[in-house]
């Protein structure tokens, strides 16, 4: 049922950003809800959210980018750019010197009203959820003139997904494994409404974790014992010492050794909504075809 | 007519010191009482329903056995231990410092294991060379060697430990520093900042028994001296010089008391991380309740601390099960409120 809601909910993201006017140089709403007029065909772009600079790369744009944040290390190209901050500490004065035509945000930064006093544009998307990827391919595919192109990656990608789920599906005999996912040793999980959690589910794996415990809850640990997960996806550094955590040595996963580590590579086409979204979900079909009982 | 006066006080101060007696024995009858109600309490709360733990313990089957023997148990037995070792240290500080606001972190304990976490998450995941004894540490071990590195540094600072104000000074200097370095760090790797956010806010979710163990080996280590010293922190509460002159060594009661406080709260702290206001709340929660010397004080506050870092670590487990919330922000908030609650009465009072 999630599958199909959130496979919907990325064609009709796809579907009514396609239909939308030309928009560049003219006013387009971002998802801050805020009217930004935006310059017509941009050719010095900051990105400040990896996702986001993977997606101007994956259309074609890495040579529009001037600086990017430091955590954007894919292409190699957008690697090699000049680095303006982070996610809470972005470099104004380093942006401002930059002299972009448009910096490309995340929701949450805090930056939008700074950037605006100094008459920068900047455009803010949300990139959460798998059904954000389309929706924020499409609009930066409309403001780099490219909106074409934008329509052929968001076909490519859901179509790749759809193929790995379909096969991942097709592969398995009854129900699929009961997963946890960590996020971090404390231990915080992924949830079904998590990035990962949508892409798991496509997989048809079963989250131990429900729904109305949020996106990324801090989990008392006898609730992961208790359920006895099949498989768990955790960092390599936390693999080797899951059987010394208080009577973890009788889950399932950590008796059988039904564990997916990734190198941090890997791992950042599998936290990222963004292009290589399919690579991520195709890393993570692996392992559990690998792995799983 | 003068004679019978002297008689009377006798028995009167006799009187009143059978009656502190039977308090003190009462007061530390219901702490038991309250420990051992709070570690049962532990055994039937968790993720599961009240109903179903209560039948696990009737008849366990190997999964629940381990829920039951392997988690619960040792979870609050070790918040007991570390309750306890906080609540002792934050009793000795307030006698050292003669300060009703001392607490066992003043010395630089907190921001030193707080740096020392982060260095070894950040080896952990960045894997650099020089960083790879703090990976082999663990959180754990990093946490506690943070904290000694933290007091080594403010005894240097303040050369020795023989001048109240110049030893507090230092440790706000280091604690500030030490954050300071701590927040630099964070903000090269933000992806572990969930994680040191829990351990600044203090967990208890993997307390395994050779957690226990080692809190129970320190915790006597810690206790007998602290009891053997506890009427040279009688005889400083009248002053420093009056307590040299009754023959005190205060070099070496000094030493020997701050080691102690630092001993506790580097193993607590690595142990259960950054537990807020319980050796702070602990000993006022005794004085408030009892008129106690200092043996007594430092026997009380670990039991409170102890009995209230228990009753925290079940609230954060069952308030909003099966998730939980961070045990020090449990503690911070009733110990919050409790201590405006003490401030109010006494500015009631006059």
């Amino acid at each position: 049922m999630n599958r199909r809601r959130a496979r919907a909910a990325f064609g009709l993201a796809v579907a009514l950003s396609a239909a939308a006017p030309a928009w560049a140089g003219s006013v387009m709403r971002d998802d801050l809800q805020r009217e930004v007029r935006l310059p017509a065909n941009p050719q010095r772009i900051i990105s400040m959210v990896p996702s986001l600079t993977e997606i101007v790369c994956a259309l074609g744009a890495c040579d529009r980018l001037v600086a990017t944040d430091r955590y954007s290390n894919w292409p190699a190209q957008a690697k090699a750019l000049p680095k303006a901050g982070g996610f809470e500490d972005a470099e104004v004065e380093r942006l401002i010197s930059l002299r972009p035509d448009l910096i490309l945000l995340s929701r949450s930064q805090r930056i939008t009203e700074r950037l605006g006093e100094f008459g920068v544009v900047s455009f803010a998307l949300q990139t959460e959820s798998y059904a954000d990827i389309g929706h924020a391919v499409q609009a930066i595919g409309q403001i780099l003139g490219v909106a074409d192109r934008a329509s052929r990656l968001n076909e490519a990608i859901e179509q790749a997904v759809r193929e790995i789920g379909a096969k991942a599906l097709a592969q398995r005999h009854g129900d699929g494994p009961s997963v946890y996912v960590e996020v971090d040793p404390t231990p915080y999980a992924a949830g079904p409404s998590s990035f990962i959690g949508e892409l798991l589910a496509r997989l048809g794996a079963r989250n131990i974790v429900t729904s109305e415990l949020g996106p990324f809850p801090k989990l008392n640990p006898e609730y992961v014992v208790q359920r006895n997960p099949e498989v768990i996806f955790i960092s390599p550094a936390e693999a080797t010492q899951l059987a010394q955590r208080p009577g973890w040595e009788q889950i399932r996963a950590v008796k059988e050794h039904r564990l997916c580590s990734f190198p941090p590579d890997v791992r950042d086409t599998i936290v990222r909504p963004g292009p290589r979204v399919a690579q991520g979900m195709r890393a993570m079909a692996d392992c559990l075809a690998r792995v799983a009982p | 007519m003068s004679t019978p006066q002297p008689a009377v006080a006798q028995l009167d101060s006799a009187h009143n010191g059978a009656d502190r007696l039977t308090r003190l024995g009462t007061w530390l009858a219901c702490c038991l009482t309250i420990t051992l109600l709070l570690t049962c309490g532990s055994l039937i709360v968790g993720t599961s329903s009240i109903e179903t733990s209560l039948g696990w313990l009737l008849s366990p089957d190997a999964q629940s056995a381990v829920v039951l023997w392997e988690i619960r148990l040792p979870r609050t037995v070790g918040a007991w231990f570390a309750g306890a070792l906080l609540g002792l240290s934050g009793a000795i500080a307030q006698g050292v410092f003669r300060n009703p606001l001392a607490e066992p972190y003043l010395l630089g304990t907190a921001s030193g294991a707080a740096l020392g976490v982060t260095l070894s998450l950040l080896a952990a995941s960045a894997s650099v060379g020089a960083l790879a004894w703090a990976e082999k540490l663990g959180v754990t071990g990093a946490a506690c060697l943070g904290a000694c590195a933290a007091i080594a540094l403010t005894v240097g600072l303040s050369r020795g430990v023989l001048q109240t104000a110049s030893l507090l000074l230092s440790g706000i200097v280091v604690a500030f520093l030490l954050s300071a370095v701590t927040s630099l760090l964070l903000l090269t790797k933000p992806d572990i900042w969930r994680e040191m956010q829990t351990f600044l806010l203090g967990s208890t979710a993997f307390v395994s028994w050779s957690s226990v163990t080692l809190l129970a080996i320190v915790f006597c280590v810690c206790a007998v001296p602290a009891l053997l010293l506890a009427r040279g922190l009688d005889a400083l509460t009248l002053g420093e010089d009056t307590a040299q002159s009754l023959g005190l060594s205060l070099p070496m009661l000094r030493l020997t008391l701050l080691g102690v406080v630092s001993l506790g709260t580097a193993t607590a702290v690595g142990q259960v991380g950054i537990v807020g206001f319980v050796g702070l709340v602990a000993p006022h929660l005794v004085r408030e309740t009892l008129s106690v010397n200092h043996r007594q004080l430092l026997i009380g506050a670990a039991l409170c601390g102890g009995a209230l870092l228990q009753a925290a670590d079940l609230l954060c487990r069952w308030i909003i099960r099966p998730a939980e919330l961070p045990v020090g922000a449990v503690t911070a908030c009733v110990g919050g409120v409790y201590l405006t609650v003490l401030l109010w009465r006494r500015s009631r009072d006059g």
